[in-house]
């Protein structure tokens, strides 16, 4: 089932959540809403699910208006932050919950509900935890249980609201996995809020990101990781470098030298010719020679080396005293014979910058 | 533990979380909140159940007391006996209270800050009043000290009256109150902790000096709390003190007592009117522990509001 | 008793304060029944406790207790729901007002309550022409008793259903659950310790009550005599035996209440800490 919001707009008290969101979601997309603390992109979660009422803009669920119906009638899973199970009853009658409470016509005999619910446990690999309490499980198997609960309901679409959140980062990892392979089984349209940008980028088809009440981009996780429209998805997406320098005739010049940069493929300018502008380059995406051979490059000093990992990280100063952090790889750092202090010069590569008006 | 009326005074007013009440209330007038018609309905059972059993006594006792006009209500306030009344009630409370309280802190003091057996058999006596009817409660003092008490002909002996005097009045008072300084104390100084009198004995402090500078400044609003409770609770006991006084008129009858025995001679008017003050030290007192039992809720560590972080979101 | 944790002073001061205040104003005070008791003879005690006099005020006690704790358990969720979940002008003054039976001395809570429900009283006019009496009847009783009973139902339930994450309540809604379900299969449930609890301290203060019952009640034999009146009564006719024995029967229910109360709040500790 396709999910539209269309021009929401929510304000609790002074405090502005949503201003003017539309977003479009397909049926069997796995949408991450994804943004820091105060985006709006749970409230946003909220609205489409009905638990919360928007001051203006409609959602539209399947293609009919749903901005009227009430959370209980839009037939949506709500899987909670901290699973809102239910204590007082077992992990089975949890799952059971919302074929039981159906109006009596369209309830299921107590035996489909019981094939149901252990087909769901199943799924969830907890079958062996049916007249266990939410309290002897662990955080993640509660999760697990929340999600069959939602799942069992035969929900249109599925929404999760930071659903790992509050577990270990090892149980996170599993669930991720176990989500996106949930999701590709079942082909349920899904939503999850997150602020992991990890996270979404892992699991989710799309991505739309959210910043202080409004999208900044959505795309794919590749699209808005290497094609940042705006310079705050840029930074909050992977570390960046940032610099200041002015855009001259196709070149940004930072410090003492500069760079060329096209628009092409990876470039993003954003800057009219002579106005000063802001550089965003990824670690990854920088390089470092010991001396310049005619490519674009800056002269940095080395200041600390972090070899303990997958990749080295360097830290540098650059010679108009602004940090650099650059990542290479462990034979690149054999071949060069890096040591703090060493003078080196530090090039883009492949012109993957992002550049913008400040 | 087991609850008791010390718990639910905490409960009360000073346990009352009005940021987070408001912040519910707003959560329930979202989307899964009851239709408008059930709210209204369940608040009128609620308003009209609290005014048939709270709001309407509460206005019987003024207007009975002034149903004879201001000048008999005066009257009945002022005269010698009623004098006599207010002043027996006074000393029951300022001998009991000041005694209750040093028990408290001594109580609290042993409980918070050492480990030993049967610790809990102690937090239970402490409770004892409370499974105690106020008449038991007087009549346990009857059977000791009175003429044919177990230790009543020592005492009549020695020229001493305990019983049906003001001895017994302030026994009987103590008896029924005392649980209520120590209940309150405890959990403010368990909360507080030791750390900070250890800092002090380190420091070269003696257990007197880290009590007064260190421990008592801690404690102080659920100490306050504690005594508005053990106050309103001294000078209003009936039933245990009805049993030791006797009644002597204007000897041994306390304001509660007073009250009755105008109003067994028919002196309605008069008995309201004593009533009434009686009445407005309990609106005193409902004001005051609002007032202490916010100051004891807003030293707590604030608690993270998922609705906030949700709003934050 | 040797204290583990000595390295603050004042153990053997204040411990042995407390147990001398304990024991001289509580514990030989409250020996007292239990030695009169033994030296009445069994034949004498059951021949006391057993008589209809008495046993009509035990029934009449805790038959009244009942009613006024179960009158509070309802009525008192329905003030708590309102006080935590609706907002109304004053409702700060009224949440303060709950308490009132508490602050009050139970003989001007009795001779109001009496004023109120007497055939001429502002209630109790009201009720004359339906032929309902209130005042010196088993019903005034329970009136009273509901009275001194009300705080402790309301706020036994008001902190739970303070921390009643709304999100249980948005869960169940999106699985499709009425509002009525929801209350019936997930609230409910929660509250139900507490609401117990509640009931039980209610009825364990209603059962011994005196200056609230002992004005509307009248007070006659084998009708409206409730048993701390009773007792009441033994004394002044210094049959101390008599009040004795009562007495000791009441302490006993009285101390296993307090026993259940505190299961009770086990119990609830249990559920609330678990999930």
């Amino acid at each position: 089932m396709s999910i539209e919001v269309r021009n929401i707009r929510k304000k609790f008290g002074n405090f502005t959540a949503l201003d003017d969101v539309s977003l479009n979601i397909e049926s069997g997309e796995l949408v991450a809403l994804l943004g820091p603390s105060g985006s709006g992109k749970t409230t946003l979660l909220r609205i489409i699910a009905g638990l919360e009422i928007p001051d203006a803009g409609s959602v539209h669920l399947g293609g009919e208006e749903a901005t009227a119906r009430s959370a209980r009638e839009r037939g949506v899973g709500f899987v909670f932050q901290h699973y809102a199970l239910f204590r007082h009853m077992t992990v089975f009658e949890n799952a059971a919950f919302g074929l039981r409470v159906r109006p009596r016509r369209r309830r299921p005999s107590e035996q489909q509900i019981r094939a149901r619910v252990d087909e769901l446990l199943k799924l969830v690999q907890l079958e062996w935890a049916g007249e266990r309490y939410p309290s002897q499980l662990s955080g993640g198997q509660r999760q697990r249980v929340a999600l069959a609960r939602a799942l069992a309901a035969e929900p249109r679409v599925l929404l999760l609201d930071e659903p790992f959140g509050a577990l270990d980062a090892k149980v996170r990892e599993e669930l991720r996995r176990w989500l996106r392979r949930l999701h590709q089984e079942l082909h349920l349209t899904g939503v999850f809020v997150t602020h992991d940008q990890e996270e979404a980028l892992e699991v989710a088809t799309r991505v739309a990101v959210l910043n202080r009440g409004k999208i900044e981009q959505v795309g794919t996780p590749e699209q808005i990781y290497h094609h940042p429209v705006t310079p705050f998805v840029s930074s909050f997406l992977g570390n960046v470098n940032l610099f200041h320098g002015r855009i001259h005739d196709g070149r940004v010049y930072l410090g003492g030298t500069s760079v060329a940069v096209q628009e092409g493929a990876g470039v993003h300018i954003g800057a009219p010719n002579g106005g000063r502008a802001m550089v965003h380059i990824r670690p990854h995406l920088l390089e470092i020679e010991l001396r310049p051979n005619g490519k674009d490059s800056f002269p940095a000093t080395v200041k600390h080396i972090n070899a303990a990992g997958s990749r080295v990280k360097v830290e540098l100063i650059s010679a108009w005293e602004d940090p650099v952090r650059v990542e290479i790889d462990h034979e690149r750092l054999r071949t060069l014979a890096l040591r703090p202090g060493l003078q080196v010069y530090v090039s883009p590569r492949e012109n993957r910058v992002f550049v913008y008006q400040i | 533990m087991p609850p008791d009326e010390r718990e639910l005074w905490r409960m009360m007013d000073g346990g009352f979380d009005w940021a987070r009440a408001d912040e519910t209330t707003a959560q329930m007038r979202r989307a899964t909140s009851e239709p408008a018609w059930a709210r209204a309905l369940i608040t009128a059972i609620a308003i009209v159940f609290l005014g048939v059993f709270l709001l309407i006594p509460l206005a019987a006792v003024f207007t009975e007391a002034l149903r004879q006009g201001v000048r008999v209500y005066l009257a009945a306030i002022t005269n010698a006996e009623a004098r006599s009344a207010i002043r027996l009630t006074l000393i029951t409370a300022a001998i009991a209270v000041p005694l209750n309280l040093i028990f408290g802190l001594a109580a609290s003091w042993a409980i918070t800050r050492f480990e030993f057996r049967r610790k809990n058999l102690l937090t239970t006596l402490i409770d004892l009043p409370f499974a105690v009817s106020p008449v038991i409660a007087g009549m346990i003092y009857v059977l000791l000290f009175g003429a044919q008490g177990y230790m009543g002909g020592w005492f009549a002996a020695h020229g001493i009256k305990i019983i049906f005097a003001v001895p017994g009045i302030v026994l009987a008072t103590i008896f029924v109150t005392f649980p209520f300084i120590a209940r309150e104390l405890i959990p403010v100084m368990e909360a507080a902790g030791v750390e900070e009198e250890q800092a002090a004995l380190t420091l070269g402090a003696s257990g007197w000096q880290t009590f007064f500078r260190v421990t008592l400044p801690n404690v102080k609003w659920g100490l306050l709390y504690g005594l508005v409770i053990c106050n309103a609770r001294a000078m209003g006991e009936f039933g245990a003190v009805s049993v030791v006084s006797g009644h002597i008129r204007g000897q041994t009858n306390t304001m509660p007592l007073y009250v009755e025995i105008l109003y067994n001679d028919y002196q309605f008017s008069a008995a309201f009117a004593v009533a009434s003050i009686l009445t407005a030290l309990a609106l005193v007192t409902l004001i005051a522990k609002r007032a202490i039992g916010g100051r004891l809720k807003s030293r707590e560590l604030p608690v993270e509001s998922e609705a906030a972080d949700q709003e934050a979101a | 008793m040797k204290p583990r944790k000595s390295v603050i002073p004042g153990f053997g001061l204040t411990m042995g304060y407390t147990i001398a205040y304990l024991g001289l104003i509580a514990l030989i005070p409250l020996s007292t029944i239990f030695l009169k008791t033994a030296g009445m003879g069994w034949h004498a005690f059951w021949s006391v406790i057993g008589s209809a006099r008495v046993m009509a005020a035990y029934r009449l006690s805790i038959g009244a207790s009942i009613a006024g704790a179960a009158i509070n358990s309802i009525f008192g969720l329905v003030v708590a729901w309102t006080l935590v979940r609706y907002r109304f002008p004053l409702r700060g003054v009224v949440d303060s007002l709950v308490d009132l039976p508490f602050a009050l001395p139970t003989s001007v809570a009795g001779i109001t309550l009496t004023a109120i429900y007497s055939e001429h009283g502002w209630i109790g006019r009201l009720l004359a022409p339906a032929g309902i009496k209130v005042a010196f009847t088993p019903i005034g009783v329970v009136v009273a008793l509901t009275f001194v009973g009300l705080p402790f139902a309301v706020r036994t339930v008001q902190p739970v259903l303070q921390d009643l994450e709304s999100e249980l309540e948005e869960a169940a809604a999106t699985l499709g659950a009425s509002r009525i379900q929801t209350f019936r299969r997930v609230i409910a449930p929660a509250l139900l310790p507490a609401t117990i609890t509640g009931f039980a301290l209610a009825f364990a203060r209603a059962l011994g009550e005196y200056g609230s019952v002992v004005f509307i009640s009248g007070n006659m034999p084998m009708r409206t005599e409730v048993v701390p009146l009773l007792i009441m009564t033994r004394l002044e006719e210094f049959d101390y035996q008599g009040a004795t024995a009562i007495a000791l029967v009441m302490l006993t229910v009285s101390f296993a209440m307090l026993f259940l109360i505190n299961l009770l709040q086990r119990w609830s500790v249990g559920r609330h800490a678990a999930g």
